[in-house]
């Protein structure tokens, strides 16, 4: 694994992985929308609108999934200095928060026509908007300083203080009364039919596939950034004479 | 065609299905594009720098 702290080993590594992920990710869209749409059963409570689950669920976990990244990648960062972990944190926060965002906006659709109401005050509810802020704090911080180290420092801090949200997340349905149904994935297997699973996996499988050909984009992104910055600063702190050497 | 018009009425919940899934697809479509064109700046960006360096005299 220790090879992989190499940018350049690891964008080898992600690069290679990029164009199979995204034949997965258009394969699985294309298998898991018409199965999401048509083929599974209108619920016998919710009717069509269940179907909205199909997108909301795997925008939840997405969500839950790059916070959990991003905290873990914050603690590498934090502890063994690794490079490519900061990378891997920042490349995958806008992410992250745009899956948030996306679990919250179905969520609301979702809720309207079965409880009445696009928001309530609710555990689940408030817990995933926090995360949500959580995410659009981390973002504000990391390009808070103009040293971009202090910035990465000072995010993964708050990535790292903030997963104690996660669980609270997970658990907000069982300790607090909640209008929220509760986990469809318990310890004794799953709660709904194997006509709504299959729909339900092929969504979530394709939105991991969709995240890690976005985080590779954005992980390239991310290094040309750092290779701008370090270009400019040479130049700036270098006067025009010592670039004359290395050319001769 | 009567199948067809079912299917675009979700049994009642069209606005909140359709709405749904338009905004699930039009933001994973619009990061995808964004990030693309943010890419392609950046190659831009660094390969100008980068000329920009060696031509220094």
């Amino acid at each position: 694994m220790h090879k992989y702290a190499n940018p350049t080993d690891f964008m080898r590594l992600a690069n290679s992985i990029l164009p199979w992920a995204a034949i997965v990710t258009v394969a699985l869209f294309l298998a898991g929308l018409p199965m999401a749409l048509v083929v599974s059963p209108p619920d016998y409570q919710q009717g069509d609108a269940a179907r909205i689950m199909y997108i909301h669920v795997p925008s939840a976990w997405m969500g839950l999934m790059i916070y959990g990244i991003m905290a873990a990648n914050s603690a590498a960062f934090l502890i063994w200095r690794h490079p490519m972990a900061t990378l891997i944190a920042r490349a995958s926060a806008p992410l992250g928060c745009m899956f948030t965002a996306l679990c919250l906006i179905t969520g609301m659709l979702w809720g309207k026509p079965m409880w009445g109401a696009y928001w309530v005050w609710d555990a689940r509810l408030t817990s995933m908007l926090i995360l949500q802020f959580l995410y659009i704090g981390y973002l504000a911080l990391a390009d808070a300083f103009e040293d971009s180290e202090r910035g990465d420092k000072a995010a993964a801090v708050l990535a790292l203080v903030g997963s104690v949200n996660l669980p609270i997340i997970h658990f907000s349905v069982n300790w607090w009364n909640t209008l929220h149904q509760p986990s469809i994935l318990t310890m004794q297997g799953f709660t709904v039919s194997a006509a709504m699973l299959w729909p339900l996996f092929l969504m979530v499988g394709a939105f991991m596939a969709y995240y890690v050909c976005l985080l590779v984009l954005r992980l390239r992104i991310e290094i040309l950034d750092a290779k701008i910055r370090n270009a400019r600063r040479a130049r700036a702190a270098a006067p025009v004479a010592t670039a004359t050497p290395q050319q001769v | 065609m009567d199948l067809f018009a079912d299917f675009l009425h979700m049994g009642g919940y069209a606005y909140f299905v359709w709405s749904a899934y338009g905004v699930v697809i039009v933001s994973l479509i619009a990061a995808l594009v964004m990030t693309w064109r943010g890419l392609k700046a950046r190659e831009r960006e660094f390969e100008a720098v980068r000329r920009d360096r060696q031509s220094t005299p």
